[in-house]
């Protein structure tokens, strides 16, 4: 290509921290090379709240909960899950054994909402606008149902150490069976919207593309590493909480199409499939569901006692919609707050497959591939393109980017 | 690829690292009605074995899935966990292995463990920024998560006097100051 005297430029494209593709603000720096993405770097810390050290010097163990709900907006229950169960390990506090199935549940509407969320999103970046009104309208069917259950639609405050704040009662379980079964009932359509439209098709196949020995190397979870090809599933692998008592197989794009390319339309077959299966879930949690307590402590000043009193440490790993959270505590006795808290999110190794799912690749398709991991969305701000020859700068604003990848979408369809 | 009980881990540790394997805790608990067991393997290493520890876990399993580094700052020294998860991949076998590493104050250096599992490059530039341990032989050596203009020297994890300064903690509206 590089014949004469024309030669190529190469341009470095920063997007970020703020931008409508990514969910967290982050900052992709894209070299490119014409349309072609040749390298990406990943630059964090935009949003570092200092969460962890609020939980070591100000919060106890019991408010750390609601910290740790706040760390995420969308998956609001993973975090203080994985949270209690740590404490728990560290406590050496046993939950009951009804509130292992009420946080199943309450876990897997999540998904469902977080999935739903995520496939609207995924038709937004594209340009598909009549998808992303369809999916989030279908969506609000189990955030009514989340909200009937903990009484909230976000930051639910579901979970206490020992056990779960609300019960669920045999009167709410008809509400959440008649969810459950418009979600069956419309099923069929929603594969049939999101995995046989020709557009998504056009847009989604053998972009983005992730080997499975790559997932495996850089560690990759969720969604992301079994769409390519690897059955990690901290509910299949890992006995915690209600899902040790049921049949859970880890999700692979091929139980669906028989192979495993790995790409953004993978990701796709893999949520959606996951959509069903947290509806069976629910269903088998539901009537294996064994009646008594729901804390294993029920007064709070008591069970703050033992915690001042606690010493040792533990591990909490929970199945985000996005892939595993870990939490790790350390308790000292006599100490208030925790004397360690780590906390690590799924976007955290997911964020290291981004280079590779870029590279290659097209700017009009950074949006959709970077959305397929679906890291945690924030709102516009610009794109600047530096010409590193002669060092000027030109704004792209971040609807630009999302126009080149709307306009790309209408340029196939023609 | 053949499934061990965690103390036959702990004995095939204690067999690759011999005195430099300081102790273990296997911590059993059993999960909701049907009482699988939840296993988490604790295991303390001298330094000078850490790295022979962590290529004892790749023999084990494959490609071992290192979740995190936590870091603590205990005074006269640091520690740091590697908390891996190996056998994953089918039913209710996996076990969380936790690979602590103590490193005394006066020489916080640790080798790099990213030509073993290239994944861990993200924790282990967070646990050189924060902590103020240096990773010997990281492939990448800037900051992940601290601002460009954030002091030298400083690390936000640590208790001691090169923690946050005072002067660096900003007092929100309507609060007095400690």
């Amino acid at each position: 290509m590089t014949t004469g005297e024309m030669k190529k430029a190469s341009y470095t494209i920063p997007i970020g921290p703020i931008h409508p593709a990514l969910k967290e603000p982050v900052r992709l720096d894209l070299t490119i090379d014409g349309e072609e993405i040749v390298d990406v770097d990943i630059a964090l810390g935009q949003v570092h709240r200092g969460i962890e050290w609020l939980g070591m010097n100000r919060n106890n163990a019991i408010q750390n909960i609601y910290l740790a709900e706040r760390i995420c907006g969308i998956c609001n229950i993973c975090h203080p899950f994985a949270y209690v169960m740590a404490v728990e390990h560290a406590a050496g506090i046993i939950p009951p054994e009804r509130a292992e199935y009420i946080r199943t549940i309450i876990a897997e509407l999540e998904r469902i909402h977080s999935h739903l969320l995520w496939a609207g999103i995924a038709a937004h970046e594209i340009g598909f606008d009549t998808i992303f009104y369809l999916a989030w309208r279908v969506r609000e069917e189990v955030m009514d149902i989340i909200e009937y259950v903990t009484g909230n639609r976000i930051t639910k405050a579901m979970f206490q150490i020992g056990g779960v704040r609300r019960d669920i009662t045999e009167e709410q379980i008809p509400r959440i069976r008649q969810a459950l079964d418009y979600y069956l009932s419309i099923f069929d359509k929603l594969g049939e919207v999101f995995l046989k439209d020709k557009t998504i098709i056009m847009r989604t196949k053998n972009v983005g593309i992730l080997k499975e020995e790559e997932a495996l190397k850089l560690g990759i979870v969720g969604p992301t590493t079994r769409a390519s090809g690897v059955a990690k599933d901290v509910r299949q692998d890992q006995p915690y909480s209600a899902y040790a008592d049921l049949d859970i197989k880890a999700i692979t794009p091929d139980m669906l199409t028989g192979t495993v390319v790995g790409d953004v339309y993978d990701r796709i077959i893999v949520r959606l499939l996951e959509i069903k299966q947290a509806i069976e879930i629910i269903e088998q949690c539901i009537e294996q569901m064994p009646s008594g307590p729901i804390l294993a402590e029920p007064k709070p000043a008591k069970l703050l006692n033992t915690l001042k009193k606690a010493e040792g440490e533990g591990v909490g790993r929970a199945e985000a919609p996005r892939g595993e959270v870990i939490h790790y505590v350390r308790m000292e006795a006599g100490r208030e707050t925790l004397a360690n808290w780590k906390v690590r999110a799924p976007t955290y190794p997911n964020l290291l497959a981004i280079p590779i799912l870029l590279k290659g690749g097209q700017i009009a398709d950074v949006p959709i591939a970077f959305a397929s991991i679906d890291p945690c969305f924030s709102c516009t701000n610009r794109v600047v393109v530096v010409d590193r020859k002669i060092n000027k700068k030109s704004l792209l604003t971040g609807r630009d980017l999302l126009e080149l990848s709307i306009e790309k979408t209408r340029k196939l369809k023609c | 690829m053949e499934i061990l009980s965690p103390q036959a881990i702990v004995d095939s540790f204690k067999t690759a690292l011999g005195d430099n394997f300081i102790d273990s805790n296997i911590y059993e608990q059993e999960v909701a009605v049907k009482k699988s067991l939840f296993r988490i393997i604790w295991l303390h290493v001298k330094r000078e074995a850490f790295k022979k520890a962590v290529e004892h876990i790749c023999q084990l399993q494959e490609y071992p899935h290192l979740a995190i580094i936590s870091s603590a700052d205990l005074g006269d020294n640091v520690e740091l966990i590697y908390h891996f998860t190996i056998y994953y991949g089918q039913h209710l076998q996996e076990i969380s292995l936790g690979l602590r590493v103590s490193l005394p104050k006066n020489d916080l250096k640790i080798p790099t463990i990213t030509d073993l599992i290239p994944g861990a490059i993200f924790t282990e530039r967070e646990t050189q920024e924060m902590i103020g341990v240096e990773v010997v032989g990281i492939p990448d050596n800037r900051r992940l998560f601290l601002p460009e203009d954030f002091p030298e020297g400083v690390y936000p994890w640590r208790t001691d006097e090169t923690g946050p300064k005072e002067d660096m903690f900003r007092v929100l509206p309507g609060r007095k100051p400690k």
